[in-house]
């Protein structure tokens, strides 16, 4: 019991955290970009450890952010001097990143405590069994799963940084341009998000894996996208979905005993789904009353 | 149904060797097959590359998995048909959901990509998670599409890639016509009465169809690299398309020998890496040093263009010294620097430059320009003067905005140019600035 509320608590904090940080992927029309620093932080969670020797969280993070600023520079780079469309060369260098972390990954698989399934499930099922301690490993006190630890200092990172840049986020991500002309270096707040970005996929990785952080960072932000009227808005109801999608996601993998993290993101995917055929539905019927309401009014005018 | 049980106790040597000698016919099998996957899908990926949709292969690559596992489950086999339809229905239902988001909400179309790859994938991931809890036969091997694996393959596998890839690559060749006004000029297309549509949809059924084929070799996260990085490659050494196509297709030929190569040295390891990595390597290699548009060409283009600019600079400042001070015979290194602004080091690499091409004459401790010299020199300036006259007259700008243009357009005009200038101009003899126009080759002093 206790470990199904760890598991849910840890899974509940990243989608927290990767829905806000997923809003301004969306508004800033980087969905690939986020995609792409998703995959190719594995390379650098595995370098970070083979040069490193330890799991150290921010061991992990420093390389995570680091390969995600490089691969979110090189694909700039390459798009302006290697004159590619911009998308075919986020391609090109995520699907490279990524391909070195797997054959890394094979190649000492022994070493690293990682291997090609956790890659893409993540595992969320063992959460619980990997404990840290407070005050050494001998004679410390118990404080709860790894991954939970780390997602919760993210997710803390995450929300301090929005909270306290809100008023540049919002105009660097709704009107660029704007930024531009009052002097905020747009340069800097891209990378600034990167950076978030990254933090947030290495403090998911273990729990979720590198692909199904996507759909974390993408599917309830873009539910939020066709719903709200300010950035505030969106980023409440970007969490409202991630978390219903927590619950629904746990429940039906408690159903079909598949995989949890997986099942969240079904379960996110199915939110969207609903919400665009509400949507659509409701847009229809609006198209329909007009000519409801002028019916009666024809018929009381020709009594 | 295992092809082949390659043991790890045989050494990595011995499997390439007994691999090589096709003592296994099926060696020979996979060989090809995987050469024919990496011709196939560069080809069709240029396609999705040149309509600026890149990345259609990494979401629809995703998309196939799902269909995997359900066909799986619905029809307890591996029958690797089986497999290939379910992977094409979910990989086409996919194509058009990334199609209709955009289309009917406010979804934009990067974030429907990014949207259909994570959902599709989380259901495959989903239902082969189920697939390995329930009691199902025949069940190993089936996560291998996720990174791709030579040696997993079975023979029906693999002949099934063949035939795929082939035709894929006919339907291609015999259709290119189409297909290439398409990519180029959808519009002119349609004006020519052709079924735009339709085409369309054949492309989109092969690209699905190569990357689905494509996933027990290469792999579902991986399956983008081999559409993508071939022809982004050929970018830099052809502007043809014929060309490009050639090029990409021995470049997706070549990655796959090398992967397959690393697959059966070490049995283990996933075959789709491996193959992103020598594509990788060949698309490097393309960057640095093709001949079209490689970093190397365009450095060294640049470097010859600016010292040719600088040499052209210093002839004209001798040009328009000796025109001031027509009672001197030489000019120092200081000279020109107070009417050129440019730093002392190039100043002095150019003018050594300029000795050795006999451009300009070592004369009592300064320089002056020889004949040749001489004549370059005021073919630039009546260049200059003339381009300035121009703006002048056509464009209608004031004479101070005029120099700044010339300033760039005299290094870039050709003769015939200049000829057409003069004759537009009917013969002035003076830029606006009141400073004479120097007669061209051939022209008398009146």
């Amino acid at each position: 019991m206790i470990n199904d509320l760890w598991i849910l608590a840890t899974a509940s904090l990243v989608a927290a955290a990767c829905s806000m940080v997923g809003v301004f992927l969306i508004l800033r029309r980087q969905a690939l970009l986020g995609d792409a620093i998703s995959h190719s932080v594995l390379l650098g969670i595995v370098l970070a450890y083979l040069l490193s020797g330890s799991r150290d969280l921010f061991v992990m993070l420093f390389g995570a952010v680091a390969i995600g600023l490089v691969t979110a520079w090189l694909s700039d780079t390459l798009h302006r001097f290697g004159r590619i469309q911009a998308d075919a060369s986020i391609g090109i260098i995520f699907t490279l990143f990524f391909a070195l972390g797997v054959i890394l990954v094979s190649l000492f698989a022994g070493q690293i405590d990682l291997d090609q399934e956790c890659v893409l499930y993540g595992e969320i099922a063992f959460v619980p069994f990997d404990t840290i301690y407070l005050g050494g490993m001998e004679n410390g006190v118990e404080i709860g799963p790894r991954a939970f630890w780390t997602i919760l200092v993210v997710f803390a990172i995450v929300l301090i940084s929005i909270l306290l840049a809100f008023q540049r986020l919002q105009t660097v991500s709704f009107h660029p341009s704007l930024a531009a002309s009052l002097g905020i270096n747009i340069l800097f707040w891209h990378y600034f998000l990167m950076t978030l970005v990254s933090m947030t996929t290495v403090a998911s990785f273990d729990a979720v894996g590198a692909i199904l952080v996507v759909a974390l960072l993408v599917i309830p932000a873009s539910s939020a996208y066709l719903l709200a009227k300010s950035l505030k808005g969106m980023l409440w109801i970007a969490f409202a979905y991630s978390q219903v999608a927590v619950v629904v996601g746990y429940a039906v993998s408690y159903q079909l005993d598949s995989s949890i993290s997986a099942s969240i993101a079904v379960a996110a995917g199915i939110l969207l789904a609903l919400t665009i055929a509400i949507q659509l539905l409701n847009k229809r019927y609006r198209q329909k009353q007009p000519a409801k309401q002028f019916a009666p009014e024809q018929a009381s005018s020709n009594a | 149904m295992e092809a082949w049980n390659l043991t790890h106790s045989v050494s990595m040597w011995d499997n390439l060797a007994a691999f090589w000698r096709f003592e296994d016919i099926n060696a020979l099998w996979v060989l090809s097959g995987s050469i024919l996957l990496g011709m196939s899908a560069s080809v069709i990926g240029a396609f999705a590359f040149l309509r600026k949709r890149s990345l259609i292969g990494d979401a629809l690559a995703h998309a196939a998995l799902p269909g995997v596992m359900m066909a799986f489950l619905l029809f307890q086999s591996r029958d690797p048909v089986v497999i290939f339809f379910g992977a094409l229905l979910s990989s086409f239902v996919g194509f058009f959901i990334i199609d209709w988001l955009p289309k009917n909400t406010k979804i934009k179309p990067d974030a429907a990509l990014a949207i259909t790859l994570s959902f599709f994938f989380a259901l495959g991931l989903m239902l082969l998670s189920y697939i390995q809890g329930a009691e199902l036969e025949n069940k190993s091997g089936l996560d291998k599409i996720l990174f791709g694996q030579a040696a997993a393959m079975t023979e029906s596998d693999i002949h099934l890639l063949a035939y795929v890839s082939l035709f894929i690559l006919i339907t291609v060749a015999l259709f290119f016509q189409k297909f290439r006004l398409i990519a180029f000029n959808r519009i002119y297309a349609q004006s020519l009465g052709i079924s735009v549509k339709s085409y369309e949809l054949l492309l989109a059924l092969l690209i699905v169809m190569s990357v689905v084929v494509g996933l027990q070799l290469v792999g579902v996260v991986l399956m983008a690299a081999v559409l993508l990085t071939p022809i982004a490659a050929t970018r830099y050494w052809s502007n043809q398309l014929t060309p490009m196509l050639l090029l990409a297709s021995t470049i997706g030929a070549l990655s796959a020998l090398i992967s397959t190569q690393v697959s059966y040295l070490a049995p283990a390891m996933p075959t789709g890496p491996w193959m992103v990595v020598s594509l990788s390597l060949l698309f490097m290699i393309s960057l640095f040093f093709g001949t079209n548009k490689g970093l190397l060409k365009r450095w060294l283009e640049t470097r010859a263009l600016r010292k040719r600019v600088a040499e052209e600079n210093i002839l004209r400042t001798f040009y328009k010294l000796s025109e001031r001070q027509q009672e001197r015979e030489s000019f120092s290194m200081a000279d020109v620097q107070g009417m050129r602004n440019m730093q002392a080091s190039q100043l002095h690499a150019t003018l050594d430059q300029m000795l050795r091409k006999g451009l300009i004459l070592s004369q009592s401790g300064g320089y002056r320009l020889s004949e040749s010299g001489m004549q370059q020199a005021s073919q630039l300036t009546r260049r200059h003067r003339l381009w300035e006259n121009y703006l002048m007259q056509q464009a209608e700008l004031s004479p101070d905005m005029v120099h700044q243009q010339a300033e760039r357009m005299e290094h870039i005009l050709t003769a015939d140019e200049e000829t057409k200038l003069q004759a537009e101009l009917n013969s002035s003899h003076a830029d606006p600035h009141g400073q004479p126009i120097p007669q061209g080759k051939g022209e008398r002093h009146d």
